[in-house]
């Protein structure tokens, strides 16, 4: 059935081809090849390559909607970050009496806050399945509670933009806030293990970057089943000419609404799957930047690709991390720049370049 | 009103209560009395402005009706309100004898069976003209069923059938985007008869198209009354003449005149404020 999925995708048997190396020859290095060996790969370059594969899940999560729905969202940060947070309560909880204050059921910032007891919202993720379904859950139902406020009254466009990214702003002010129970401005952190295995152990760490490589191989091939289905055609002819879908018979609203809520609890799988790898949630994840930033990713790589935003999320994250390093000053107006020269002269992005004419979306 | 004068109003022998019938989005089409479409007494009005002005109109199955009007006549006000892109202030629309088009949204209108052409060409430029057609198919359009749906052979047929009948078979691979203007509004046409629908409604269909698109036009959209009905909105006089056997004057909202080319033609009313200009 995959190989039926790729048959015409030639890009995508390339990514997934990549992907599967990667799955053979990571672990090899990082555990098999002795330290002094120039093919070694330190652990922290595996986390490094984790963290940028569940950013390209986030990217594929943004083309999904903005590439064939034409929905420019500024706010699925926030939808990543909704998973990550529950992703960290399951890792908080698993700390236990490990602990600064050594309190069996509390996280430390609750004792420290002189709470009791847990809070509701807190019950049920001591268990890995329970966080993995809000992990799901909760950026879905957001996103289904907002999409249908928002489709409903036929908000498109920039006014469509414009209140997600409030969406995402008013969601980073109330998790500063710590009488919401997510640790304030701290956020979640000092994560001890995952399903019993420790988060320090290069094991865990290759087991984490393994399950962001399937992620994004799974994510990819599901979003490459939507957009080849009838209703991605949908999607892209509603991108193209709302007025003319709805008068041919489609709830143009149900269907930006389901394809909104697929993207968000993809963004949410990849801050599931970020957290755990980086060590720490916190609300900074919501500001509407890094929403935008993620945009970018999207733009800089071509949009309307799917296999564009994971060559955009990579290459922007990889440049990142070596301008932070080496200069780090420069970031920001190297990545305006990048971005500016895209708009102008690649419109269709990096793997545009690479592209026959015929083929843009 | 006197309670008396009420009570008579609300148990009248001709009183049907609205919650009796069936709901209008599963209603079956009744062309039984002739008309397809009723408009009865539809006012619209913008800012003050009436759009349409206690409009009448009744359209007969199977019939191909020219509408013509100035400017501000109130044409394409009347196509949204048959279509439920706009609701009137007042005044009932009726689809068939049972199925209020006031009730229903803009998609629920359009699978009841009524087609809509913009005035300008609107086909989905990414696709090819195949995809086009295929996305306007008669068929369950909610999401899930949309998600796994196929291509059946019968539809394949219909589709080349259709295909044959606009005569953009050679281009059905083409991206829409690169259909020349007059194509274009084929393809739409086209797209409009995919829904198998009962009533075309066509705005402005030849506008920005050569003498030789026009007669095309014209024949294609002549074959097709009987089968379907069909409202035309048209300026131009020439077109109108060549395919109208009725022909409806808007004025200022509301029906100036009605009858054939000739008759209307020859009303003194519409030679001074249309056709006399």
């Amino acid at each position: 059935m995959i190989v039926q999925i790729l048959k015409q995708d030639r890009p995508g048997q390339l990514l997934i081809g990549a992907l599967g190396l990667a799955a053979l020859l990571v672990p090899v290095m990082n555990l098999v090849m002795p330290a002094d060996s120039a093919f070694h790969m330190p652990t922290y370059m595996v986390t490094l390559l984790g963290k940028y594969l569940s950013f390209a899940l986030l990217a594929l999560a943004v083309d999904l909607v903005w590439g064939y729905c034409g929905i420019l969202s500024l706010g699925h940060g926030a939808f990543f970050a909704l998973g990550g947070y529950a992703m960290g309560m399951y890792l908080m909880r698993q700390i236990g009496e490990r602990g600064v204050y050594g309190n069996p059921e509390l996280p430390d910032f609750m004792v420290f806050l002189n709470w009791q007891e847990l809070p509701w919202y807190w019950q049920g993720f001591e268990s890995f399945g329970f966080a993995l379904l809000m992990v799901l859950l909760v950026p879905g139902l957001l996103a289904f509670v907002f999409g249908w406020f928002a489709f409903r009254s036929r908000v498109t466009g920039v006014y469509l933009s414009i209140i997600t990214q409030a969406m995402t702003y008013a969601l980073m002010l109330a998790f500063f806030r710590n009488e919401m129970g997510f640790g304030g401005n701290n956020g979640l952190t000092d994560f001890k293990d995952i399903l019993g295995f420790s988060l320090q152990s290069d094991v865990t760490r290759i087991g984490l970057f393994l399950a962001s490589l399937v992620a994004l191989a799974g994510g990819y091939i599901v979003c490459r089943l939507i957009v080849q289905s009838r209703v991605g055609r949908v999607t892209v002819a509603i991108r193209d000419a709302e007025d003319r879908v709805r008068f041919i018979g489609y709830k143009v609203e149900d269907y930006k609404l389901w394809l909104f809520v697929v993207s968000a609890v993809i963004a949410g799988i990849a801050g599931a799957l970020y957290v755990p790898q980086v060590g720490i949630i916190n609300p900074g994840e919501f500001s509407p930047l890094n929403s935008i930033e993620l945009v970018i990713w999207v733009a800089i790589g071509g949009r309307g690709t799917l296999y564009g935003a994971v060559v955009g999320a990579l290459l922007v994250n990889y440049a990142k991390t070596y301008f932070t390093g080496a200069l780090p000053e420069l970031w920001l107006f190297a990545l305006g720049a990048l971005f500016i020269i895209v708009t102008l002269y690649l419109p269709r992005g990096l793997v545009g370049l690479l592209r026959r004419r015929e083929d843009a979306v | 009103m006197s309670s008396l004068q009420h009570t008579r109003e609300v148990f009248r022998r001709d009183r049907v209560w609205g919650f009796l019938l069936p709901p209008s989005s599963n209603a079956v089409l009744d062309t039984r009395h002739g008309p397809i479409l009723y408009l009865e007494d539809v006012s619209v009005s913008f800012d003050g402005f009436k759009a349409l002005n206690r409009l009448t109109l009744y359209i007969d199955d199977g019939e191909l009706r020219c509408i013509i009007g100035a400017n501000g006549a109130g044409k394409t006000t009347m196509m949204d309100v048959i279509t439920g892109k706009t609701r009137p202030d007042d005044g009932e629309v009726f689809f068939g004898q049972s199925i209020n088009l006031l009730e229903l949204s803009e998609p629920e209108i359009a699978q009841v069976g009524i087609g809509r052409k913009f005035q300008k060409p609107t086909v989905f430029e990414y696709h090819t003209v195949y995809t086009n057609l295929e996305l306007s198919m008669k068929a369950d359009k909610a999401v899930w069923p949309t998600l796994l749906a196929g291509l059946s052979g019968e539809q394949r047929d219909h589709i080349d059938e259709v295909l044959d009948t606009i005569g953009l078979c050679e281009q059905r691979n083409q991206r829409a985007g690169l259909l020349s203007h007059g194509q274009k509004q084929w393809l739409e046409i086209g797209m409009l008869l995919m829904q198998e629908p009962r009533l075309l409604l066509v705005d402005e269909p030849v506008a920005g198209m050569t003498g030789q698109e026009a007669e095309r036009t014209a024949e294609l959209l002549t074959s097709l009354a009987g089968k379907h009905s069909v409202v035309v909105v048209e300026h131009d006089m020439e077109f109108v003449r060549s395919i109208a056997r009725k022909v409806t004057v808007l004025h200022e909202g509301s029906v100036l005149a009605e009858g054939d080319m000739e008759t209307v033609q020859n009303d003194p009313r519409v030679v001074e404020v249309y056709l006399g200009e």
